[in-house]
């Protein structure tokens, strides 16, 4: 009895918990089939199953294109950055050396200015590397919001994993690359993953960068693809094509979470055997 | 701190000889432009554009950007103050010749006697110290949309004066909801603090002869009295005949309400009109425009506050004298009578308001006419580049007033003050 | 002679942290180094975007100057005081909340049932969608007239009459953190979730065949375990919620009842064009949350950059 109670207080906890962090999704979804005066009334159910929308966004600017573009950068800053901050976390993770907390504070430093204030200043290196209207210019910039984060995180898994798994490697004469490789890796894969995913969302809905790094609509990104979807004049808002968009771009997303899913349960198990 | 950009300037210069090597006479050159950001607007421009590819043998690439206006503006300032000659030609608005002056060109010796033709309060607007930076394209205005059906319902005939406005809307506010329609407002206006308030402020105070905030020679005028009994009346509206909401409303909020039916009167501009008037509206056939009602008391005139965007040329320009041109073909007779057949955007040639094929297009546009020719400027030329600090300390005074926060004796003369602060008493 | 071969193993193994730090601080510097300074040296100069190469280096006077008697600058503008209680009430309150929900769907979501690969779906969607449409198609869930929140809440009788979220200079903060809360406690639960993944099972095992309450497993076994990663996050989060922009911006432009440090130091970059305020806005930001990081790493005692214990 007291299972069962107990299960269906669970049940009704996690449709609560669905219907708070999808419910404005949804609404973008019924919006997105909506046009004209529609968007101003308030509906629970679609009215009409329309994708006109849809259409429209693919027509009217090169919205795949845009997401290619969107999917390359993402995909660069996440391998980058990983890459970085997994060598960088073994240094600050498991060496203890001089100006280790130092530099850990430094580096978090690099995340405490204002988005709006590094503008300038980065538009100006943008343009004396050569950058400017390049994807590069984005995978470059974006390096200031991931890697104080990813170093952060996985500094601090990889001070969490014991001690002894190391040593071993080091009596049997691993170098510091394979202990990384080899060791580390496998046991920190959720946290890679996890990060991985946060810096690829971090890089995906970046907008003021995007907007002023880039001028062709060849190059450009999503959210400032999205942000150029107009209405038929000045101030009309065109809800119901942005609302596709938005909805559109989230799709991809959900998939790289179902496709890491695996992952994610892959390291569960690791961890659990070897820790 | 000065010598980086300059290192940086020096690099770029560099590779900028490299591009420039080629010949500079009459061969085609690249103009870049921004105009529009996608859709019916690019379309236009797009199309334009060909036109005069064709006429002049020269190429132009365009560059969309976004339609909020802010972003705009923030694009530019990274694009121009790195002297970037990425865009040559400028969409901006008519709040910025004042704010990018040091950025752009005189198109006086380019443009011969074309700014003639145009309104000349907008030609005024784009001259900033004798040049003139900027040519107009399309313009706009603040109107009063109303519910026709309703006034007739009940018997009432449109307002000509803001008293009158507020007792109409009030009874027909008071009637209908006792009938049931419990949603029903007065009136709905954009009083969300940003740039569109300073502009419904700027109406309701020079609607009652007191003018618009900083003098043509550079004295704030703002503290008067009719200015204090016209906001003292906005500020008895809400809770009113206005939802308390409308002080976070921009112009699509407002729309959003009267266009389900539930506001008596709006104040917007002229592009709500199509879609008040669209198929699936449901105010469709129940809506009526008219100018901005007068204060009452002496000195009372309708008014409107002066929208729209004009063409700029990009001081960092390598081909000044070919934008300049693209911008006077842009701007003429001829493209804007397309733009306002096309498009529906306001001409700014008061000869096209009177041309039969852009009237049968838009039947509204003479209803429109006064309105564009009497619309009030906001004071963004005098104050140059000091404009934004301007208006955010008019917008925030009145978002305050509004929501009762002050007094609108107290705070106009505390904003007077400020005001003289930021422009130095009137030197700016 | 053991001692000496200690030595030498500790000096190359300290060799080998620089040598896997130097691209990652390589990168770093290339990246921040130029703006930050910029923003730093600006910030003591009178630049203006509009008028490149006239500007005067004028001290401490974009923070605090006494001229004639009065006091100008940033720290005597009542303005960026009211910004800087909006903002640490709003990164408090939401940094707060965001880890107790956040902690919360991570437990679900490390348990096993049937839903499990949809609910971790889910709970990326309100982070994955652009902030600026998200906090478009909130203010407009919001609006007082057509918006559905209202609608809903007078359908099922909470409230009697439609409520101005927005607007009412009462609830508009309010408003603003539970749409941060929404959008942000997925990044909380993620990290909380990869450290949850990452413990050794056998404490549960020896817990449940103990019979211990599970709320007590979680605040004396579980909680200490995943406390390193719950730190990451706090501190993230909040640097990002002490800077909070877009939403903000969007959901109520530059109302008084809203303003944040970001959204004032953007006003005066962006809108007046005053590069020296500005960035001086921006080093005060900077420095707020300087100040606030040490007093939280030192009240940490070490645990996050000190020793491992």
């Amino acid at each position: 009895m007291m299972a069962l109670a107990r299960a269906l207080a669970f049940r009704l906890l996690v449709a609560v918990l669905l219907v708070y962090l999808l419910f404005p999704f949804y609404y973008a979804v019924l919006t997105s089939m909506k046009g004209g005066s529609a968007i101003f009334s308030v509906d629970y159910w679609p009215r009409q199953i329309d994708f006109s929308n849809y259409a429209r966004i693919f027509s009217e600017q090169p919205f795949a294109l845009n997401i290619l573009n969107s999917v390359l950068v993402a995909f660069a800053v996440v391998a980058l950055s990983l890459l970085l901050g997994l060598t960088a976390a073994f240094s600050l993770g498991r060496i203890r050396f001089r100006g280790r907390s130092a530099l850990l504070f430094a580096v978090l430093a690099v995340s405490m200015f204002p988005q709006v204030a590094v503008l300038s200043g980065m538009f100006e290196l943008v343009r004396a590397f050569g950058l400017f209207n390049s994807l590069l210019s984005l995978v470059f910039s974006y390096m200031i919001f991931t890697l104080p984060f990813t170093i952060w995180v996985l500094t601090s898994f990889m001070r969490e994993l014991p001690r002894e798994i190391e040593e071993a490697a080091i009596m049997d004469g691993a170098g510091p690359w394979t202990l990384i490789v080899r060791i580390f890796l496998p046991l920190l894969w959720p946290a890679m993953v996890t990060t991985g995913l946060l810096a690829f969302i971090v890089a995906w809905n970046e907008f003021l960068f995007a907007l002023t790094f880039i001028l062709s609509n060849e190059q450009r990104t999503v959210p400032v693809a999205i942000a150029l979807i107009t209405g038929g004049s000045e101030f009309e808002l065109p809800w119901g094509g942005i609302m596709a968009a938005s909805v559109t771009v989230t799709l991809p997303l959900i998939a790289l979470v179902l496709v890491f899913q695996r992952r994610l349960v892959a390291g569960l198990t690791a961890g659990a055997v070897k820790g | 701190m000065k010598w980086m950009p300059r290192v940086i300037g020096a690099i770029l210069l560099s590779f900028s000889a490299l591009a420039m090597a080629r010949p500079a006479t009459s061969e085609p050159v690249e103009i870049a432009i921004s105009c529009g950001a996608v859709g019916v607007e690019l379309q236009l421009c797009g199309d334009a554009v060909r036109a005069w590819e064709a006429a002049s043998g020269h190429r132009v690439r365009i560059v969309s950007t976004p339609n909020s206006s802010t972003e705009r503006l923030a694009l530019y300032q990274q694009v121009l103050a790195a002297g970037a000659s990425d865009i040559d030609v400028l969409q901006i608005d008519v709040i910025w010749p004042g704010i990018l002056a040091p950025h752009l060109v005189d198109l006086a010796p380019h443009v011969g006697d074309a700014a003639g033709q145009h309104f000349p309060n907008l030609i005024e607007n784009d001259r900033i110290d004798g040049k003139l930076l900027a040519l107009p394209w399309w313009t706009d205005a603040g109107v009063l949309y109303y519910r026709r059906d309703l006034l007739e319902k009940h018997g009432l005939a449109p307002p000509a004066t803001w008293q009158e406005m507020t007792e109409v809307a009030r009874a027909i506010q008071r009637a209908e909801r006792e009938a049931g329609n419990r949603d029903l407002w007065g009136f709905v206006f954009q009083g969300r603090a940003y740039e569109g308030l300073t502009c419904n402020i700027l109406e309701w105070i020079d609607s009652h002869g007191g003018g618009n905030f900083v003098g043509d020679d550079g004295k704030v005028t703002i503290d008067n009295a009719a200015a204090r009994s016209a906001l003292a009346l906005a500020a008895s509206w809400i809770g009113d005949i206005a939802p308390r909401g409308v002080l976070n409303y921009d112009e699509e909020a407002a729309r959003g309400v009267f266009q389900s039916g539930n506001a008596v009167f709006m104040r917007n501009w002229p592009y709500a009109w199509a879609l008040a008037q669209g198929a699936d509206s449901p105010v469709r056939g129940k809506v009526g425009v008219l100018a901005l009602p007068r204060g009452t008391g002496e000195g009372g005139k309708t008014t409107g506050t002066l929208g729209g965007w004009h063409l700029a040329v990009s001081r960092y320009s390598r081909h000044p004298s070919e934008a300049a041109s693209l911008v006077a073909f842009l701007t003429s007779r001829a493209q804007q009578k397309i733009r306002a057949i096309r498009g529906a955007y306001n001409p700014t040639i008061p000869a096209l308001y009177e041309d039969p094929e852009v009237l049968a297009a838009n039947p509204f546009f003479g209803q429109l006419f006064d309105s564009f020719q009497n619309a009030v400027a906001r004071p963004s030329s005098v104050t140059g580049v000091h404009y934004n600090r301007v208006s955010s300390a008019i917008w925030r005074a009145g978002h305050e007033i509004l929501s009762g926060n002050a007094a609108a004796d107290a705070r106009l003369a505390a904003l007077a003050v400020e005001l003289n602060r930021i422009g130095r008493r009137g030197r700016w | 002679m053991a001692a000496a071969a200690h030595d030498s193993l500790t000096r190359a193994r300290v060799r080998t942290a620089w040598l896997f730090l130097a691209p990652m601080l390589f990168v770093l510097a290339i990246v921040a180094l130029w703006p930050l300074a910029r923003t730093l040296l600006l910030s003591l100069t009178d630049a203006s975007l509009g008028a490149a190469g006239t500007a005067r280096f004028v001290g401490f006077e974009n923070y605090l100057v006494k001229d004639d008697g009065a006091w100008y600058g940033l720290l005597a503008d009542p303005l960026w005081w009211l910004a800087l209680r909006n903002t640490l009430t709003f990164a408090f309150v939401s940094v707060a909340a965001e880890v107790v929900l956040g902690t919360l769907i991570a437990l679900i979501l490390n348990a096993r049932f049937r839903f499990r690969g949809l609910m971790r779906a889910a709970v990326l969607v309100p982070w994955a969608i652009p902030t600026v449409v998200s906090a478009k198609m909130w203010a407009w869930m919001l609006h007082d007239q057509f918006g559905i929140v209202n609608d809903l809440l007078l359908r099922l009788g909470l409230i009697g009459a439609p409520l101005a979220w927005l607007a009412d200079a009462d609830l508009a903060l309010w408003s603003v953190i539970a749409v941060d809360v929404w959008k942000t406690t997925p990044f909380v639960a993620l990290l909380v979730l990869a450290a949850l993944q990452m413990l050794p099972e056998d404490c549960y095992e020896a817990a449940r065949v103990d019979g211990i309450h599970p709320a007590k497993v979680f605040f004396f076994v579980t909680l200490p375990l995943i406390r390193p990663a719950l730190i990451v996050a706090v501190i993230f989060r909040f640097l990002d919620a002490m800077r909070v922009f877009d939403l903000v911006y969007v959901m109520t432009g530059n109302a008084d009842a809203t303003l944040t440090l970001s959204v004032h130091a953007r006003q005066m970059l962006v809108d007046f064009q005053d590069a020296g305020s500005g960035s001086a806005a921006s080093v005060l930001l900077f420095v707020v949350i300087a100040l606030l990081s040490v007093l939280c790493l030192l009240a940490m005692r070490g645990e996050v950059l000190g020793r491992r214990q």
